[in-house]
């Protein structure tokens, strides 16, 4: 076994382990700080693939940022633990098989797609290609995303507002 | 690469870890020691002078004291998240400065020529940004698991805090990325090098195309806040939530905290004197009229090592020996600076930890002088006048790049 494989298999089973985790736990910081654990390792295997800037950027936006948002709410909210409940008989009898038939299926088509594929190492500097895919060759889905984002937030501010401005606005009157 | 020379390189960059982490603790003991005379100073006060000349043995009685208190845990705590969060903050501190290069030469260790710096990556600038938008973890989880109201309302406010102020923080280093074009710390310095009109530093805070005076302004103000400083400490603020995220914390626990906080101090200090004032170049041409200059370091060690020898000479009882004796020490590093083959080594590594060492005084300055913000100033600020700032400066510098080019 190459020293490679061995990390991989490492970073692998911390990233299964971890997402499993996610659901398990019953605190949900618990299952937010697991889901860190997932970022943190699915950067080290970016970092296997030798694509160091997607790795960093995985853990600034992801662990860094959006992680935090999730902790920052669990933590305001002050949640406590889930309760457990039994599973509904819909959820047993259609839910759990079909969940079983999609985890097959889909480890199937991966296999069968990357079977004869071995994992290539991007060239050196894959910063530089992969802005210029996004500056220059898909400029416009790019921009078209981040509009898309832009307005998803306003959207959330003007609901935010009308609930809480409406009061305010009739006692003003 | 065959195996032997494999494991002489691995062997080599693990001995250079040992000693940098040696260095870095012991930089941060003092560092604490460096902020309390700065601001006994400032207060007119005397600061430590009881352990040791000048009090400096009072790092090694501070941890001590550390390390001989009731380590308690609270009632109710969670336990597992209660013990990582510490280990949190001060392993993700210590670990960013691996990326830190401290001089343009290499050193020999066991044959094997290596850099000064461990990890000298493709992007790391980018990679210590990663580590220090995961600290918040530390200080939030702390928070968290303390199972108290003041910790949790610390933690609340450092998380809220650090996301605000990681925006500008990271806009605040585009320009500077934009006038050099990589992510790699030796080369971003290296970018730096030469002097417009022959004397002027050609580094990025007076870059002949866009100086990043906006830029700096914007880092420093972000990092001291990244790092829960004073005017920005209000995760621990003692007038409104008794100590914030570490109330429940004691003993070494506590210590790590403390260590973490002055380490990341020394990372953000480190990354300001790369990004800004040019790392480890020098601040003088190096024209044959200017050859003097490489004589700098040595004459600083050899006067303070005079100023150590006379003011020990108005210490009685212990001090009269140990003072006088650091000041030989440091005559003889003089000295030894001035051999041929020292002299232009030692170079890169002082001026840079010159430009660390003034970064650092700024940082204790600022923190002894401004009062606290109100959290709800700190928010106005952070979004409605870095933000924009930070993106002023993006703006301004992408179009001096467009026209100068």
């Amino acid at each position: 076994m190459t020293p490679q494989l061995v990390i991989f298999l490492i970073l692998a089973a911390i990233t299964v382990a971890g997402a499993v985790s996610v659901i398990l736990q019953r605190e949900p910081i618990h299952s937010a700080i697991s889901l860190i654990t997932v970022m943190i390792a699915l950067a080290g295997l970016f970092l296997l693939l030798e694509s160091e800037f997607i790795a960093a950027v995985q853990i600034i936006v992801y662990a860094g940022a959006i992680m935090v948002l999730f902790v920052f709410v669990i933590m305001l909210l002050n949640a406590g633990a889930e309760e457990r409940t039994n599973m509904s008989s819909m959820a047993r009898y259609v839910g759990v098989p079909l969940a079983i038939f999609l985890l097959i299926e889909l480890a199937y088509q991966v296999g069968a797609a990357t079977s004869s594929m071995t994992a290539q190492p991007v060239a050196e500097g894959a910063t530089r290609a992969l802005s210029m895919l996004l500056f220059q060759d898909f400029v416009f889905p790019f921009e078209l995303t981040s509009i898309l984002i832009l307005i998803a937030i306003l959207g959330a501010l003007v609901l935010a507002q009308r609930s809480e401005g409406a009061p305010a606005q009739r006692a003003q009157q | 690469m065959n195996d032997s020379l494999a494991y002489s390189i691995l062997l080599a960059s693990l001995i250079k870890v040992l000693v940098l982490l040696f260095l870095v603790l012991t930089a941060v003991a003092y560092l604490v020691w460096f902020e309390r005379k700065v601001a006994a100073r400032i207060q007119g006060r005397w600061g430590p002078y009881r352990v040791g000349p000048h009090g400096l043995l009072q790092p090694l009685a501070d941890g001590a004291k550390f390390l001989l208190k009731e380590d308690t845990t609270p009632a109710g705590a969670d336990r597992l998240l209660y013990f990582t969060a510490p280990v949190i903050t001060l392993t993700l501190a210590i670990s960013a400065i691996a990326m830190i290069p401290f001089g343009p030469a290499s050193v020999h260790i066991l044959g094997v020529a290596t850099p000064l710096v461990i990890a000298n990556i493709n992007v790391g600038l980018l990679a210590i940004f990663a580590m220090t938008s995961i600290g918040v973890y530390g200080v939030a989880l702390a928070g968290w698991s303390s199972n108290s109201k003041y910790s949790l309302l610390g933690g609340l406010r450092s998380s809220a805090q650090m996301i605000s102020y990681e925006l500008s923080l990271t806009l605040s280093v585009v320009g500077i990325l934009l006038l050099a074009g990589t992510f790699n710390l030796s080369e971003l310095i290296l970018r730096q090098d030469g002097f417009t009109w022959g004397y002027l530093p050609k580094w990025n805070l007076l870059s002949p195309t866009f100086p990043q005076v906006l830029g700096l302004f914007c880092y420093f103000i972000a990092a001291i806040a990244e790092t829960n400083r004073a005017p920005f400490d209000l995760a621990e603020a003692e007038s409104e939530i008794v100590a914030g995220y570490h109330t429940e914390y004691s003993s070494f626990k506590f210590a790590m905290f403390f260590m973490g906080e002055y380490a990341s101090m020394i990372t953000v200090a480190c990354l300001a004197s790369i990004l800004f004032l040019g790392g480890w170049l020098s601040p003088f041409p190096q024209t044959p009229g200017m050859d003097w200059t490489r004589y700098i370091p040595a004459a600083v060690f050899a006067a303070s090592g005079v100023a150590l020898i006379l003011d020990g000479l108005h210490h009685r009882s212990f001090a009269r020996i140990t003072l006088p004796l650091l000041g030989l020490i440091l005559g003889a590093l003089s000295f030894l600076c001035l051999q041929p083959g020292i002299i232009d080594y030692v170079q890169g590594p002082f001026w840079f930890l010159t430009k660390v060492l003034l970064v650092l005084f700024v940082y204790v300055w600022v923190r002894w002088t401004l009062p606290r913000f109100r959290y709800d100033q700190l928010m106005r600020f952070g979004w409605k006048v870095l933000f924009p700032v930070a993106l002023l400066n993006v703006v301004l510098t992408s179009l001096a790049v467009v026209i100068r080019r």
